[in-house]
């Protein structure tokens, strides 16, 4: 993570793919627990490396990362609650005790973020199916659509701090029910 | 979209990021130099300040509200921060609120209950509890941009430390202009005026500080 932050795309890409298990095991716990559906997890996962992502920087790379992501799972756990009308508190304790530890299981395919993504302009859309689901990366998606790789960059950059934005909204629809 | 999908586009926005530490910084420098300005540029110091400095109760004002400036803006720099515990700096804020309260009450011994109203009521009221608001509106909306970078865990909560911050910087400012010395004008004009920014603050967190 720490080379991550400096700019290291591959790294970071590690980094994710290490730690995704991690907090799948921990959602499924999670959800478990609280008496969510278990294919919520997924959601709460892929929720979690969003704010991860934008995050990071929130990050101080001279403490232990596990705290840090131990809180942004709660809180994303606790998002997740509220989205289906619960009104909970998780203790840390219960996240905690669970990073660190592995599930085995295929990642399932997020509903949410396949709706969300459809709420994108369509240029941003354009750019993030290209990179998530043909695997393309920057420059190649730059190529094909005839744009600056730094203009890609912006765009992608944008697409993800909406895709957030369109979480958060999703969680005040359903909040004020 | 499967999760390794997702990394992978994350991956490719893996520009180097600005540290909250450092959006905080500068957040911090903006919040001390432009209440200091705004202050040297309209009412200035207050003019007997070389003699006034040594007055038990002007020193009294400053401290306290340095401190409470001091400790407002170590909590701001720990809120954003998932993982690292503000608990221990927010019991800090404990100390100038009983450093004030020791205050008010030495106040109150050595003055004779009479005077009592006139000290809390002061010459300035309306303008602290307007100016020092003035002050602080520039370092909420600095430290609130900064926090932004960051993800606390109760967005509100977060806010009002952002406007706790920007009200004692304000406050411990305005202190040096400030003719009106009790502690028991003190507390309950600046402590309004400092109250007023915290809700504000609050207000604020609970829309633009979710993530």
């Amino acid at each position: 993570m720490r080379s991550a932050l400096l700019g290291d795309a591959a790294a970071y890409q590690r980094f994710l793919g290490d730690v995704a298990p991690h907090l799948r095991a921990s959602a499924r716990r999670g959800c478990n627990r609280y008496g969510l559906p278990s294919a919520d997890a997924e959601d709460v996962v892929q929720e979690v490396l969003l704010a991860v992502h934008l995050k990071r920087g929130s990050w101080d790379i001279n403490r232990p990362i596990g705290p840090w992501l131990s809180v942004i799972l709660r809180h994303k756990l606790i998002d997740q609650l509220r989205r289906r009308g619960r009104s909970v508190s998780v203790p840390i304790e219960d996240v905690a005790e669970l990073i660190g530890t592995e599930e085995n299981g295929e990642a399932e395919d997020l509903r949410d973020a396949e709706r969300l993504v459809g709420k994108l302009k369509d240029s941003q859309q354009e750019i993030v199916r290209s990179i998530s689901l043909e695997g393309k990366d920057v420059r190649e998606t730059a190529e094909r659509l005839q744009m600056s790789e730094g203009a890609v960059r912006v765009s992608l950059h944008r697409a993800l701090k909406a895709l957030a934005g369109f979480y958060r909204a999703s969680l005040d629809e359903r909040g004020e029910q | 979209m499967k999760t390794d999908d997702l990394i992978h586009l994350l991956a490719q926005d893996s520009q180097p990021v600005r540290p909250l530490s450092r959006a905080l910084k500068l957040a911090l420098v903006v919040a001390l130099a432009m209440p200091f300005a705004i202050l040297i540029l309209t009412v200035g110091l207050r003019p007997n300040i070389a003699e006034a400095i040594y007055w038990p109760r002007v020193e009294a004002k400053i401290g306290i509200t340095f401190l409470a400036a001091v400790v407002s803006c170590l909590l701001v720099f720990r809120i954003g921060r998932p993982g690292v515990s503000v608990r221990f700096t927010a019991r800090g804020l404990g100390l100038p609120v009983a450093l004030l309260a020791v205050a008010i009450v030495v106040e109150l011994f050595v003055l004779p209950s009479g005077e009592w109203p006139s000290r809390l009521i002061g010459k300035h009221a309306a303008f602290c509890v307007t100016f020092i608001p003035v002050l602080a509106a520039i370092p909420l909306l600095s430290f609130l941009w900064a926090l932004k970078e960051g993800a606390p865990d109760n967005p509100a909560f977060a806010g009002a430390a952002a406007g706790l911050a920007a009200g004692s910087i304000a406050a411990s400012f305005y202190a040096w202009h400030c003719p009106d010395d009790s502690p028991l004008f003190l507390a309950t004009w600046y402590g309004l005026a400092i109250l007023g920014m915290v809700v504000i603050g609050a207000l604020a967190g609970r829309r633009i500080l979710v993530w």
